[in-house]
């Protein structure tokens, strides 16, 4: 089966397609050794992102294995995740500071 | 790994040979222009600044001119001045060959009554400079005298997951071989910083690096911008990455997985060897300017929108994985990348393929933008002119 899409990381929770995939349409994509498919809830445009599951307002979406932003509105799985409906969440960078003596 | 390349006197070797024609300022830049155009072998740069400008930014720019005058791929420089401009053609060129021993000579357009005059005698001493340059052999150079700056512009989902992780790997491959690389863009660290930092080869500069992306934030803040809304910038948004968490995630893959021994200010010289970065811009333009004042001898640029960028000092190589981008822009884009997002090659090997093509730019391939000679800088500002 050819794939159309790409999952980064296995806890990631979208996929970036590689190719346009028309609502209806199918989006394939690897997970380990296996070829997993969902259908495209509306258009994707070429290297956009589908959500894999149903997403509520304010979830994390996860790409890289990382959160690369919070949903601003509900997204159906299979839909179109975009600028228009997740955003960047402020960091917390003294959280991140490893202590006087700490270890790296 | 060695390469045929330009021994200095100072630091590592050139892969090119150019004259410098070098403005001390806005005022000197067109002048500096026509010189270059008048003789092969001499690239001038086109300078916006200069004057009226706050101590910072004269700070700035001065790290700018005296980086590109000592960058390795610099046989000698012309400086032109003007007269009044903050500082001037002659403490200019002290301070250059305090730092380097290459052939410096400056001149002055209002000392030499004028723009042609000026003309004549800076085209003299640069033809003169050119003809040395000629007789200059190449060498055979261990690879360790290579600093490969790392870039990426006009960027897409495809950068993220095939192009940066290919040039992620071609860094690697590059550090385990002896020589050195370069990662600038810093506000393209936030939302990454913490995968970043991780990379650091001891604490001080895990902290570091955190801090850099803080101080951005915050000196964004002061003029009034939010960092996250001017990035990712709406070509980038077209192109499928939706927040700058997502961008910097994807960016900092360019810069391999090897730890990271020195974070340097902006502008500045490496003291190490090894995985570097710098604290730069996103601005493409901007963080390559820097990056050749740092020292870089090379520069690989990652894209997925397409650029024509160049620099006139350093060649730029633009890959890119889009193979839309890769076919639409041919006549920019200088390796196609597309094999890894197609799923014909994995970005791993198409990394090993790049040590060849950097190796062979390295050689005196040269790139596309340096072909066209284009010649874009941007110094980075911290404040308005006076």
């Amino acid at each position: 089966m050819k794939i159309n899409a790409l999952l980064i990381d296995e806890t990631d929770n979208v996929v970036t397609c590689v190719e346009e995939v028309p609502a209806g349409n199918e989006v394939f994509y690897r997970k380990g050794g296996e070829v997993l498919s969902l259908k495209a809830a509306e258009n994707i445009p070429y290297c956009h992102k589908a959500a894999l599951r149903d997403f509520s307002e304010g979830e994390e979406v996860i790409k890289y294995g990382e959160m690369i932003g919070r949903t601003n509105s509900a997204i159906v799985k299979g839909g179109w995740v975009s600028d228009k409906n997740i955003y960047s969440v402020p960091r917390d960078y003294d959280s991140e500071l490893i202590p006087e003596g700490g270890n790296h | 790994m060695q390469f045929w390349g330009y021994k200095r006197k100072e630091g590592r070797a050139g892969i090119r040979n150019h004259v410098l024609i070098l403005p001390t300022c806005v005022c000197g830049s067109e002048t500096a222009r026509i010189v270059a155009s008048q003789v092969r072998g001499a690239v001038n740069i086109v300078f916006n600044t200069g004057c009226s400008d706050v101590q910072a930014n004269t700070d700035m720019s001065q790290k700018v001119l005296t980086g590109f005058a000592c960058n390795p791929n610099v046989y000698g420089v012309v400086i032109i001045g003007l007269g009044c401009e903050t500082v001037g053609h002659k403490p200019l060129r002290e301070k250059i060959q305090a730092m380097t021993s290459k052939p410096v000579v400056s001149f002055g357009i209002q000392e030499e009554g004028g723009t042609l005059r000026t003309i004549e005698k800076a085209v003299r001493a640069a033809r003169e400079m050119a003809a040395e340059a000629g007789k200059q052999q190449k060498e055979l150079c261990d690879i360790s005298e290579l600093l490969l700056g790392i870039e990426c512009g006009g960027s897409d989902a495809t950068s993220g997951i095939a192009s940066n992780p290919a040039v992620g790997e071609l860094s690697d491959l590059l550090v385990d071989m002896g020589a050195s690389t370069m990662m600038s863009e810093s506000i393209e660290w936030i939302g990454g910083e913490h995968v970043l930092a991780k990379r650091a080869a001891t604490p001080e500069i895990h902290n570091q690096i955190i801090e850099v992306c803080r101080a951005y934030e915050e000196h964004l803040k002061a003029a009034g911008q939010d960092c996250r809304a001017g990035q990712p910038t709406p070509g980038n948004k077209a192109g499928g990455l939706s927040t700058l968490d997502e961008k910097s995630l994807g960016c900092i893959r360019k810069g391999g997985t090897r730890p990271i021994v020195e974070v340097l200010e902006q502008a500045a010289r490496p003291t190490k060897t090894g995985a570097i970065v710098m604290d730069t811009a996103g601005f493409d333009i901007s963080s390559i300017t820097s990056m050749a004042a740092g020292g870089c001898n090379a520069i690989i640029f990652t894209t997925g929108r397409g650029t024509p960028t160049g620099n006139a000092i350093v060649p730029v190589l633009k890959v890119t994985a889009n193979a839309r981008t890769f076919k639409a822009m041919e006549d920019n884009m200088d390796v196609d990348l597309s094999a890894i997002v197609s799923g014909e090659k994995t970005y791993k090997e198409m990394g090993r393929e790049l040590v060849d093509v950097i190796h062979d730019v390295c050689d005196g391939k040269l790139t596309k933008a340096e072909a066209y000679g284009f010649s874009d800088i941007a110094v980075d500002h911290v404040c308005r002119f006076v």
